[in-house]
């Protein structure tokens, strides 16, 4: 074996143990809490939000620059909806109400 | 900051994504995972913005979109949840789209080679055509879940279905990944009108995939697209070489499978036939061949005094629970019943509400302690030995049909209400629920129908209790 490895071949390591990872964790995800989970995934997804600010980045002003700022601009919406929105309702979850239940 | 630096700061926003959804596994570490998931992000963000020469226009767009988001997060109910999470299911599909074309007019603002190795084109037209499909699909469902089917067709609830559709389906993908091909072979001028095709064709195939599944199925949809959202920004993070943008999209795109998985399973539907669609558009036909059964029906006052004087009970709800917002009235009916020494538990399907997990989510703003509600399998047990399964809103979730071999929901796991010592059965009319189907736990010797809508009739008793 010689040569070096191949960037794709690092990437499609990451995504395979990360796949293995999302697997196991979600499974362990309370049925209760489907719905924040889809919530809170969502405003992970946002972290696309990275490849858009790198697009809108350059010095330069250019229609790449112009791509890029729209794409930050959608995916802020996920950012911070999606986390207040995931916040908002695991406030709702509470245990006991006033202490009176048995 | 350096490659490396940048690397690493990267890997621990990773690790904090990962944390805030192993927090989800309690209502109690859920908070603290949630705020793991917006430190990650920050860094995530923070870290990247330090890589760009100007600021000008992303902090704009962020200033704009984050306020936007903020004000929908406040702002949106409850029942409307399957509409938002549609809705950003379609802005991380449409983002990928556009980082992806912003790929294609300059690689070298991402640090890649221009020309586009074939390698990263290959990688960059997955992630294309994922969020061209994502983006459409995502709009097609918001627009299902809204009740926007009157103003458009495209946006009925009812399956649009016709004839060669699936051919059309084929063929239309097939054509794109063709000009995905002729994109990886094309020379660095002429690589812009195989991309542009592909992604129309895939915009296209995203709103065709999604108009032929009906309104019962809009659990999967939704976590279909939860999925492909994720695989769309795993994708857009193979094009750019960045891991984070990988785990996270991974993350995203196994737990929408999973949820779709449960989703299916819970009603008893294999993947396929969801996807192929056309089922689940037949809501609020009334069911046919009642004539010769008897039903035996009550007031609020019988349910009170049935209720008062039961040593358990068992509270179903189902959509139609929420529909009605009846929840804060049933929330009171159970407080009460608890008061009274009456041992009250909420039972839950897993499709009881429009989207995974989204009854709980009612029942939480109906400040229904989380220690009262439990799921199907760990309460159906239970059914046997207790006094009164009170059924509100709900119907073909608890269909003993479905135990029955040759009929259409046979193998469907239910709520086994029939098998309480006394069943009540609230409803606004005799119609049959998404499958169409008749009810025999509606004619039983131990049943008792009230019918009305059910915020009234829960007041109604309420008041009887007192």
């Amino acid at each position: 074996m010689t040569g070096t490895i191949d960037p794709t071949v690092v990437h499609l390591t990451v995504f395979v143990l990360a796949v293995f990872v999302g697997y196991h964790v979600v499974w362990n995800v309370t049925p209760a809490l489907h719905t924040p989970l889809m919530s809170v995934t969502n405003a992970i997804s946002s972290v696309i939000m990275v490849g858009a600010i790198l697009a809108a980045g350059p010095g330069s002003f250019g229609f790449g620059s112009l791509l890029g700022a729209v794409a930050v601009g959608l995916v802020a919406i996920n950012t911070f909806g999606g986390f207040l929105v995931t916040q908002r309702m695991l406030e709702m979850f509470k245990r006991k109400s006033k202490g009176d239940g048995k | 900051m350096s490659s490396n630096q940048v690397a690493l700061w990267y890997l621990v926003a990773s690790v904090l994504f990962i944390l805030a959804l192993k927090g989800l596994s309690h209502p109690e570490s859920a908070r603290r995972g949630n705020l793991f998931g917006m430190i990650g992000m920050a860094i995530a963000v923070l870290t990247t913005l330090t890589l760009a020469e100007r600021y000008d226009l992303i902090l704009l767009a962020i200033l704009i979109g984050g306020a936007i988001g903020a004000v929908v997060a406040r702002r949106v109910q409850m029942t409307q949840m399957p509409e938002l999470v549609a809705a950003m299911h379609s802005l991380v599909g449409m983002a990928a789209v556009l980082i992806a074309v912003a790929v294609v007019n300059n690689p070298t603002a991402f640090d890649l080679p221009d020309p586009l190795p074939t390698g990263s084109r290959l990688e960059l037209f997955i992630g294309t055509f994922v969020g061209a499909i994502t983006f459409s699909g995502s709009v097609i469902a918001f627009g299902k879940l809204a009740g926007l089917g009157k103003h458009f067709r495209l946006f009925s609830s009812a399956p649009v279905v016709f004839k060669g559709q699936h051919l059309l389906n084929l063929v239309a993908a097939l054509v794109m990944i063709g000009f995905g091909i002729a994109f990886f072979l094309a020379p660095r001028e002429a690589q812009w009108p195989p991309f542009l095709v592909m992604t129309a064709i895939a915009f296209v195939l995203g709103v065709l995939i999604i108009i032929p599944i009906g309104g019962a199925d809009m659990p999967v949809v939704i976590s279909m697209l939860n999925s492909y959202s994720g695989w769309a920004a795993a994708g857009i993070g193979f094009s750019l070489g960045n891991s984070m943008l990988i785990i996270a999209g991974s993350l995203v795109g196994s737990s929408g499978a999973i949820l779709s998985y449960i989703m299916c399973r819970a009603m008893n539907r294999s993947f396929f036939s969801v996807i192929l669609g056309g089922f689940g558009g037949a809501e609020g036909q009334v069911a046919a061949g009642t004539g010769d059964k008897q039903v035996k029906s009550g007031s609020a006052d019988d349910v009170a005094f049935l209720l008062g004087n039961a040593e358990s009970v068992i509270v179903v709800p189902g959509y139609g629970l929420a529909v009605a917002r009846a929840q804060h009235a049933v929330a009171e009916m159970v407080e009460k019943l608890i008061h009274k020494g009456v041992k009250v538990r909420y039972a839950i399907h897993p499709v009881a509400g429009r989207m995974p997990g989204h009854m709980n989510v009612l029942l939480a703003e109906a400040e229904v302690p989380y220690d009262q509600v439990f799921e199907m399998e760990d309460i159906n047990s239970d059914f046997g030995t207790t006094d009164v399964a009170f059924v509100l809103g709900a119907n073909d979730v608890v269909n003993p049909l479905a135990e029955q071999p040759g009929s259409p929901i046979h193998g469907m796991p239910i709520l086994e209400a029939h098998k309480a010592r006394t069943v009540l059965v609230n409803k606004r009319s005799m119609a049959a629920g998404y499958a169409g189907l008749d009810n025999p736990l509606f004619y039983m010797e131990r049943t008792m129908m009230v019918f009305g809508d059910a915020k009234k009739v829960v007041e109604d008793i309420v008041k009887a209790l007192e």
